[in-house]
């Protein structure tokens, strides 16, 4: 009995030297980047940005594909199956992935992600036609208090962030404002440049997408973008709004930690380097470093913030 | 608009990526399940070390070889290759079962060719006032757009309109499976995760087409398609001529693709199956739509073909991209550094027009390239034993069918709804509304709340619906769709009937 546990020990040690002699990870061919949404959206985009640079820093093919439905919900509930040896990541969004297992069992919880890396936000923002009689944040909140309900605003998705922001600033302004959901960023500038809807909760994007056809009257940073240094920030405005959608990658959560450092370092680099910010933020992107190793602090916020204001909006009970 | 910028286009460089790309889409569009966004999205990385016109004249290629590719798996496995390829299987399967398999893929290619180069043109020269075309189009013009395609059940389904619009329904209420749009509602998925992505669209089309026809194979003894013994000659001629004959037709199955590609929320199903329920309803006395009529092939594949110039208007010009592969081409130009959108068409001119001229090329090639695939798919779908047909096509089935999204749900929910189709195909119930229910169902849906958000928020919800020009124009059009076909129906029994008297 006790040579049996004896032998048990050693080979348990000995397994635990092999793993530990193993623990440097790294790169083993082309890597399998899924964005669990169709082509076109910001995701994808930024992903796309980033492909060229990881291929230049590491060698390796970062090949994207896209694995849409339910929201982003297909791609998290299938994440885990996944195999976790570093060679496959998958994008992953807030406030989908802390809003969506808080109304229904989706197949994950927020926790179950091993995110590893938050590397942007597309900070909200509200646009307006260039021809939209709007040419302040005031114009748009007074015509609000003076015909409830009258104001329609296209956005993406409800419970998303474009909705949540436009819970959370009507009630600050104490205006009404119509929200009115589309399929993603692209058909709700659609409808906003068609007129359709009278303004829209989007993000800085749209305005480094749009150019001249469009006008942001204000964006939710802590400072201007330095894209648009014109379009005032809702602090300055005297809301206390600061936010959007966050965009990270995760990986697998039987991935070793060793897998998860390497990857954090690795979106780390290419956050780092200045081309890839330019191009970031000539596209409208705010970038955002959150690492593996401050991770855990940042959702923590996150998750208390989301779910406190989606609850007080009613989307989840 | 220079004549330097076809001329940068046709470099050697430029010409070899055409060709190329016309037949790497060919061949990926013809397998069911690998779509021509896919295709775009695995090749995007190749084209960050190129130009970018000479990137744009690669991906423009190969969404057009796809989109013409879907014709061939529709005419000769009943299962479009792409969704736009649906409307392709009405004519194109009767032809090819009565024989008449080669003259159909023939007049696939001259039909994508004309639809091509039609959208193209209209690219070209008509690009910034089209584009308006997509801001037109409210959440409600969506919602009629749609019911107008429903309607086509109506005539689809001619003497057995009940289980028409029984399929559509049940289409319907599919579509309401999985996660909502844009409400984000869990509907009807019974807490099942397998549910919970809901029907898609490519996997019901493998499922619903592509399943009972290989049942059917397994079950009769029969040949899968007639050969006309000891006729050797290639029908390019017959083709032509048949084209030749169906200007008309062909015109304006163009324009409507053109037209429907603009609109970011339709695509190439719509603009298929709306050209061809105008060539349906506009026949004359001796076509018979539905049992192997070359003209329907015409209609639907011009149409579609059509949608590729389309789409890249309200890409190039608004940088909203009219269909998915779009989207992928705007990411390509995102990392390119080429600002998309409204400056565009101005500041980078040169890049545009090359890529335009580009794919005019692509387009032409697209005749020869698609002439000979297309004779060479016939031949070995025809000549081919069945046992080794069936388990080649069932494994291609399944293999397309994951790797829509990598899921073994999608297989799943495919392979159910392939037995059910089989099933009810017993009973009368045709795949055809199923699909089209499944298609339409969300459009219709979004486009009502959100036209219904709207009304109500500006306390005018008649208007709303019915006070919009272009929505009463497709109410009309979807009315005299909806009530001809059984006037005319009446008429003639009259005639009989006086004719017997």
């Amino acid at each position: 009995m006790l040579r049996r546990t004896l032998l048990k020990t050693t080979a348990a040690a000995a397994l635990a030297l092999t793993f530990g002699v193993q623990a440097h990870a790294e790169l083993n061919g082309p890597v399998n980047y899924i964005i669990p949404f169709g082509p076109g959206g910001e995701s994808d985009i930024s992903a796309r940005l980033q492909q060229p640079f990881f291929a230049e820093k590491f060698g390796q093919e970062m090949v994207v594909s896209y694995q849409p439905g339910g929201g982003g919900a297909v791609g998290w509930a299938s994440l885990n199956g996944l195999n976790g040896d570093g060679q496959t990541i998958m994008g992953v969004n807030l406030p989908h992935i802390i809003i969506k297992p808080a109304q229904k069992d989706v197949g994950f919880t927020t926790e179950s992600l091993n995110t590893f890396y938050m590397f942007h936000f597309t900070p909200d923002a509200i646009v307006v036609p260039a021809n939209s009689p709007y040419q302040t944040l005031a114009d748009l909140v007074n015509d609000a208090k003076a015909n409830p309900g009258q104001v329609t605003m296209s956005g993406s998705g409800k419970a998303s962030a474009n909705h949540l922001a436009q819970i959370k600033f009507d009630k600050m302004t104490g205006a009404l404002t119509t929200y009115v959901p589309f399929k993603g960023t692209g058909a709700s500038v659609t409808a906003l440049l068609g007129n359709q809807v009278k303004a829209q909760w989007g993000y800085t994007t749209v305005g480094a997408k749009q150019g001249d056809a469009v006008r942001m009257l204000a964006v939710a940073m802590e400072e201007r973008h330095p894209l648009f240094p014109d379009v005032p920030t809702f602090k300055e405005l005297g809301y206390d709004m600061v936010g959007g959608a966050y965009r990270g990658i995760a990986l697998p959560n039987t991935a070793s930690a060793e897998t998860t450092a390497m990857w954090s370092d690795m979106i780390g680099q290419i956050n780092a380097d200045p081309a890839f910010r330019q191009k970031m933020l000539d596209g409208g992107f705010a970038m955002l470093d959150i690492s593996a190793a401050d991770m855990p602090a940042f959702m923590a916020d996150r998750v208390a913030e989301y779910l406190k204001d989606a609850r007080e909006a009613g989307l989840i009970k | 608009m220079e004549f330097s910028h076809f001329l940068s286009a046709l470099t050697p460089l430029n010409f070899a990526l055409a060709l190329f790309g016309v037949v790497a889409g060919t061949v990926i569009g013809s397998i069911p399940g690998l779509t021509a966004t896919m295709a775009l999205a695995i090749l995007v990385p190749i084209t960050f070390s190129m130009e970018p016109a000479s990137a744009l004249i690669l991906l423009g290629a190969i969404y057009t070889g796809a989109i013409y590719g879907g014709a061939y798996a529709a005419i000769l496995l009943n299962t479009p290759g792409t969704p736009s390829a649906i409307a392709t299987t009405f004519d194109g399967y009767p032809m090819a079962k009565r024989g008449d398999g080669d003259l159909a893929v023939a007049l696939a290619c001259f039909a994508s060719v004309f639809g091509g180069l039609v959208g193209a043109i209209a690219l070209l020269f008509l690009a910034p006032p089209l584009s308006q075309v997509a801001l037109a189009f409210g959440p409600i013009e969506y919602f009629w757009l749609s019911v107008f395609g429903l309607s086509l059940i109506a005539s689809l389904s001619s003497g057995n309109l009940m289980k028409g619009l029984v399929g559509g329904a049940f289409g319907m209420i599919l579509s309401t499976v999985g996660v909502a749009e844009i409400s984000a509602d869990i509907r009807l998925t019974f807490g099942s995760q397998t549910l919970i992505g809901g029907f898609g669209v490519v996997g019901a089309l493998i499922g619903l087409y592509c399943v009972p026809v290989l049942i059917d194979l397994v079950a009769v003894p029969d040949r899968h398609l007639k050969v006309e013994e000891g006729v050797k000659t290639v029908r390019i001629g017959e083709a032509f001529a048949l084209a030749m004959r169906s200007k008309f037709n062909l015109i304006r199955s163009s324009i409507i693709g053109t037209l429907v590609g603009i609109l970011p929320g339709a695509g190439g199903s719509v603009a298929g199956l709306v050209a061809y329920s105008e060539a349906k309803r506009t026949a004359k006395q001796d076509q018979k739509f539905g049992e192997g009529e070359p003209n329907g092939i015409m209609a639907t594949e011009s149409a579609n073909s059509a949608t590729v110039g389309g789409g890249f208007i309200p890409t190039l010009v608004l940088g909203i991209p009219g269909t998915p592969p779009d989207a992928i081409v705007l990411g390509a130009l995102l990392v390119q550094g080429v600002r998309t959108g409204p400056a565009m068409f101005t500041q980078s001119g040169s890049i545009v027009f090359t890529f335009i001229y580009g794919l005019i090329i692509a387009t032409v090639l697209m005749l020869p390239a698609g002439l000979l695939i297309g004779r060479y798919a016939y031949k070995s779908i025809v000549t081919v034993p069945k046992a080794v047909l069936v388990p080649t096509v069932g494994f291609m089935t399944i293999i397309g069918t994951f790797a829509i999204r990598n899921s073994v749900s999608d297989v799943i929910i495919m392979l159910c709804l392939g037995v059910f189709g089989w099933v009810v195909a017993r009973f009368g119930f045709a795949a055809s509304p199923i699909v089209l229910g499944l298609i339409l169902g969300p459009i219709a849906e979004q486009g009502f709340v959100q036209g219904w958000t709207i009304g109500a928020a500006t306390n005018n919800l008649f208007g709303m619906f019915f006070g919009r020009p272009i929505s009463q124009g497709i109410l009309l059009f979807t009315l005299i769709t909806l009530i001809l076909p059984p006037v005319v129906k009446w008429q003639k029994s009259r005639r009989y009937e006086e004719a017997d008297q």
